[in-house]
């Protein structure tokens, strides 16, 4: 069985900082990524991020991978990656099994581990939900903006949160008509500049509008939406239909971290972090000693507070396993007042209400 | 329907690759998914469900939700939204759970 001081399960935006800060503390890291590429989903963001310049605002996700990437490439010395590789289990003896390209299987038992599986997209329920045509924003990101392919002629967005009006943007900026962007919510929940942005280039966003229906005999042909009251229940006589071959339902995420459950750390559902999410110290550490998690993982939030969260873990899990650099409390002053910062807005209030809940000091 | 201009990201097509769709010759590119390449030359249903039968196409596009399982060379539940395109694959519909041989 292999052995390893530092295992980082993932390697998004979270799971490459978490390496890179392990990594500078002297810790012996081993980043194990399911995909054939480092990046999680910034290899789909076109667009600039926000926040401040140390979390790369105005540079775009794509760019702040390739920046990720080389710098973990100069920490060579004490990193390793293991790529087309998937944790399938952790085990209460600490081992964690591992399938490499589909067919090599095996184990390892590292000292501690950083959980950074990012999360999933949220689904709605309504008849037809199934039928091909009907996908995820984060799908058609991947489609146009990683293999250059159109996910159809027409599209209605369900969702004008920040990911339903940047994709809208992207459809568009990729030459795919938007039809109009729906939301159940009676005002748009993205930022407003996107918004206008989008409401310029002529595409209406229907607040207080959801999916009655949608038709289609082998794919989408045809979506019906109708109003909601303040109650979100469908408001009869009120159907719009709209012939659409796409539908891009972008209704939120929720977290991925089955394998936390698997090893037993404590969960707790917390609406404000989306989803079922690891009762955690202020060290990023759960339930279970020497198991950190770090980013979407433990609840829901944009990239640039997924990276800070990932300095932090890789910061403190290489400290607890005798890693401890020189100068840690510096460096987790200046990574606590940045998510401080990232927080200070109306969204960033329900994150912390959401992190209360969690955190055991 | 391949994106040929873009504002911000350029697309280098790599090597054409070919490989049959239901016995049908189809072309992607090197470095494509089997999901994208199929979406692109228009194919949208991947498979059939596991019990009424209903049509399946890709969901999530990042090896998730396994709406995208087809039978590949001969092997079913591979997800294809993650599985990249290989000269002289034969990519097939997957009806149900699919029969290990």
């Amino acid at each position: 069985m292999k052995e390893a001081d530092l295992v980082v399960i993932g390697g998004g935006p979270a799971g490459l900082c978490a390496a890179i800060s392990a990594a500078k503390s002297g810790s012996k890291v081993l980043i194990i990524e399911r995909n054939k590429d480092f990046g999680g989903q910034l290899v789909k963001q076109t667009h600039m991020f926000f926040g401040s310049e140390k979390q790369y605002a105005s540079t775009r996700g794509i760019d702040i991978k390739e920046i990720l990437v080389n710098e973990l490439k100069m920490l060579y010395e004490n990193v390793k990656v293991m790529m087309d590789s998937t944790v399938v289990g952790m085990y209460e003896d600490g081992v964690i099994t591992i399938l490499h390209k589909e067919d090599n299987y095996f184990k390892i038992k590292p000292k501690a581990i950083v959980v950074a599986t990012g999360a999933f997209e949220k689904y709605l329920a309504f008849p037809n939900n199934d039928l091909p045509g009907i996908y995820g924003a984060g799908a058609v990101q991947t489609l146009m903006n990683v293999y250059g392919v159109k996910p159809g002629k027409k599209v209605l967005m369900v969702g004008a949160g920040n990911i339903g009006l940047i994709v809208s943007y992207q459809l568009m900026q990729a030459g795919v008509e938007v039809v109009a962007i729906l939301d159940a919510a009676p005002k748009i929940g993205g930022y407003l500049v996107h918004a206008s942005k989008i409401r310029r280039m002529g595409v209406p966003i229907l607040t207080s509008h959801t999916v009655k229906e949608a038709i289609g005999k082998d794919c989408l042909e045809k979506v019906i939406v109708c109003k909601v009251n303040d109650k979100f229940e469908q408001i009869s006589d009120t159907e719009k239909e709209f012939n659409v071959d796409v539908m891009c339902i972008s209704v939120g995420l929720t977290p991925l971290n089955e394998l936390l459950s698997m090893r037993g750390c404590e969960m707790k559902y917390v609406p404000q972090l989306s989803g079922s999410v690891p009762v955690r110290n202020d060290n990023y550490e759960t339930s279970i000693e020497n198991v950190f998690v770090a980013g979407d993982a433990c609840g829901i939030e944009e990239a640039s507070s997924a990276m800070v969260e990932g300095y932090l873990a890789g910061l403190c899990a290489a400290a607890k396993i005798g890693h401890k650099s020189n100068d840690y409390e510096v460096k987790r002053a200046e990574f606590e007042k940045q998510l401080y910062n990232l927080r200070s807005g109306p969204v960033g209030q329900k994150i912390l209400i959401g992190i209360e809940q969690i955190v055991n000091r | 329907m391949r994106i040929e201009n873009h504002p911000i990201l350029e697309f280098k097509r790599k090597k054409i690759i070919k490989f049959t769709f239901n016995g049908q010759e189809v072309e992607g590119y090197e470095g494509e998914t089997i999901a994208a390449a199929l979406h692109a030359a228009g194919v949208k249903v991947l498979g059939k469900s596991l019990f009424s039968n209903r049509p399946r196409g890709f969901f999530c596009a990042i090896g998730n939700c396994s709406s995208c399982f087809m039978v590949v060379n001969g092997v079913p539940n591979i997800k294809t939204c993650v599985t990249d395109l290989k000269e002289g694959m034969i990519v097939e519909t997957q009806e149900g759970k699919g029969v290990i041989k």
